[in-house]
């Protein structure tokens, strides 16, 4: 069951990720995010069913749900045609962590998790759809860096290449931040909360998240526009990759 | 069955001497249409066509010598049945218009349509043709590429900022061709907030006709922080704005578009933050790139068009087998309502529809397969063949269908 959901997933990823490089298969892409995101919706949902607790539990598991999430904010903000490069940058990554969840187990069913207590489902929950919608942030940041470029340096078929406008992404960057924000302000508060019930001590992992927290909300109030403004979400993303990839070992341990 | 015919004359064959002579307001070509029996008139400033389902041709051609107020013999071009719907198909993808992919003739095409009644052959062309052009605006980006310098300036603000309500710009010259990049961005929904020139009077003729303000050259750095975007068209022999001009403290961004030979605008400008800087030879190269690739979409819309012509070819084909098929199922009914009325009086309402549905049920599985054979036969264009066999076979000659 899990096998039959997992590999349409991966290949509608799969496909949208080398279909989004041409403007005349970009429609197919889209059908390929949207049957690959169903596809995997029913994987999480299949997952879910067969556990008595939170089964993204795992490194591997989370990837799993961080991809879904992804997913599905870029289904929300972006699956248009004029969105088609953003798809370039999102869907590659989307299909490559989604295969390395496998790899991890992360797709797997009957794991036994050990999440037991609600606030540390929740936090994982908030700060994975945060991250999410921080990495989306970070695709419309590159998106308008380039497009920003090629406008500066008059490039002769800026036109052709049917981009959204650069406020557009400027906006939508914001926007999506502006909604991430508070979902990893709630994650966090919910591993606080956690963390004084076990009496644990933070790690550095933590002590980032709340750096990464810090610069957003930098951004959501001082409200940098342009250049400046990509780099941040841009500098923000940075730390969520650390975060993700690099420290996310001994907090899950 | 009815030939498709077209008769008509376009900017590919006749000067415009003729054209405009030949033109007719929307009224007129639908009066004339309706003259020729079951017709449409496309009339635009390009072309005046006649599309006659099995009409009189030479009427058609007539008609249209006596609008020229000459004989179109050489200018004239006759087309029918799939050349026809083709040469309909590519006016409605703008393919056929002086600049192609032009979103005009669309509406054109479906306001002919509309302003008469047309029987299925041409319901069913014009259909397709309006279907085939909205689908080759959306599919390709064919109308999108601006075709000339002032509309490319249009759309690179649109790139910047998106939509161009709310936006201001600022006119720098009172020229003619500043004017025209300023009709093209308020086109889109911009407002020219400030018309500046070194002649007053000429800067407040140009700012009434806009709803703007007039000021002076000497002014303009007081309202750059004020607009969106900036067109400069002077006579001037030194530059009018320099980048010290441009305000330090901006939110949004500033687009500056130089059409003035020798130029306007200060080329320093392009490299202040958020400041975008377009001259006539960058929009010249932007147009010059997009026309190539309207050509390339304009490929992609052909084959779009071509497709179609196959599904109308397919259509019309399947008419020819139709009146076969009609005759065939009713001579089929008659048969079994004939023998359901021979036991009425001996079964039970109960048992009577249970004989129909019986029955009913025999007649649709036993004609389903040669139903689909001969739409298949008629699409290969043995369809006339099959159904004189069916005719033949089931003596349905005398079927008046």
């Amino acid at each position: 069951m899990v096998e039959a959901l997992f590999w349409p997933a991966l290949i509608g990823y799969g496909e949208a990720a080398f279909a989004y490089a041409s403007p005349r298969t970009s429609r197919l892409a889209t059908w390929g995010v949207r049957l690959g995101w169903l596809a995997q919706t029913a994987l999480l949902a299949v997952q879910a069913s067969r556990s008595s607790g939170f089964p993204w539990s795992s490194f591997a598991g989370s990837l799993n749900l961080f991809v879904w999430l992804v997913v599905g904010a870029y289904l929300v903000w972006g699956c248009r045609p004029r969105f088609r490069l953003l798809g370039l940058a999102v869907m590659p990554l989307a299909a490559l962590l989604f295969a390395v969840a496998r790899v991890g187990g992360g797709t797997a069913v009957g794991a036994n998790p050990h999440y037991s207590s609600l606030f540390l489902v929740l936090h994982v929950g908030f700060v994975l759809a945060a991250f999410a919608g921080f990495t989306l942030a970070a695709a419309l940041a590159a998106l308008y860096l380039w497009e920003e470029h090629r406008l500066k340096r008059r490039a002769a078929d800026i036109l052709r290449l049917r981009l959204p406008p650069l406020q557009t992404l400027e906006r939508l960057t914001r926007r999506t931040i502006a909604v991430s924000l508070p979902l990893l302000t709630l994650g966090l508060a919910a591993g606080i909360v956690r963390l004084r019930e076990d009496h644990g001590s933070t790690d550095a992992l933590e002590w980032l998240t709340l750096v990464t927290w810090l610069l957003y909300g930098g951004f959501v109030v001082a409200r940098p526009s342009g250049r400046r403004g990509a780099y941040v979400a841009l500098g923000g993303f940075a730390l969520v990759v650390i975060a993700r990839l690099a420290l996310a070992g001994s907090h899950f341990a | 069955m009815k030939q498709l015919i077209l008769v008509g004359l376009s900017h590919h064959v006749a000067p415009v001497e003729l054209r405009e002579r030949a033109a007719l307001e929307p009224a007129a070509a639908a009066a004339l249409a309706r003259s020729l029996g079951e017709a449409v008139c496309l009339s635009t400033c390009n072309r005046t066509e006649l599309y006659l389902a099995g009409g009189d041709e030479e009427a058609a051609a007539t008609a249209l010598s006596e609008l020229a107020g000459e004989p179109l013999d050489g200018v004239l071009y006759r087309l029918h049945d799939d050349d026809a719907a083709l040469h309909l198909f590519r006016v409605a993808a703008g393919l056929d218009s002086l600049v192609p992919g032009e979103g005009e003739i669309l509406g054109q095409v479906r306001a002919a349509y509309e302003a008469v009644e047309p029987g299925a052959l041409l319901d069913r062309v014009f259909r397709q043709a309006l279907a085939l052009g909205k689908r080759v605006r959306t599919e390709t980006a064919i109308g999108e590429s601006p075709a000339s310098v002032s509309s490319a300036a249009a759309a690179l603000a649109a790139q910047v900022f998106g939509e161009l309500h709310d936006r201001r710009v600022l006119l720098v010259g009172a020229g003619r061709i500043g004017e025209l990049a300023a009709s093209n961005l308020a086109s889109r929904g911009a407002s020219i907030a400030f018309v500046a020139n070194r002649s007053l009077d000429a800067a407040r003729e140009l700012a009434g006709r806009f709803g703007g303000r007039a000021v002076g050259l000497d002014e303009l750095a007081g309202v750059l922080g004020d607009v969106d975007v900036v067109v400069s068209s002077t006579s001037s022999q030194e530059l009018v704005v320099h980048a010290a001009d441009v305000p330090e403290r901006r939110r949004h961004p500033l687009f500056f578009i130089d059409i003035a030979v020798p130029r306007d605008l200060d080329p320093l400008l392009a490299r202040l933050e958020g400041c975008f800087l377009y001259d006539i030879d960058d929009l010249e190269a932007v147009v010059a790139e997009t026309l190539n690739g309207r050509r390339a979409e304009a490929e992609r819309a052909e084959q779009l068009a071509a497709e179609e012509v196959e599904r109308f070819g397919a259509w019309r084909a399947s008419l020819d087998v139709v009146p076969a098929i009609a005759s065939l199922r009713a001579r089929a009914e008659e048969i079994r309502s004939a023998e359901i009325a021979k036991v009425a009086g001996r079964v039970t309402d109960d048992e009577r529809a249970k004989l129909e549905s019986v029955t009913a049920q025999i007649l649709n599985k036993l004609l389903h397969l040669p139903t689909i054979r001969m739409k298949e036969a008629a699409v290969s264009a043995d369809g006339a063949a099959y159904a004189d066999a069916v005719r033949h076979l089931f003596g349905l000659e005398d079927d008046p269908r």
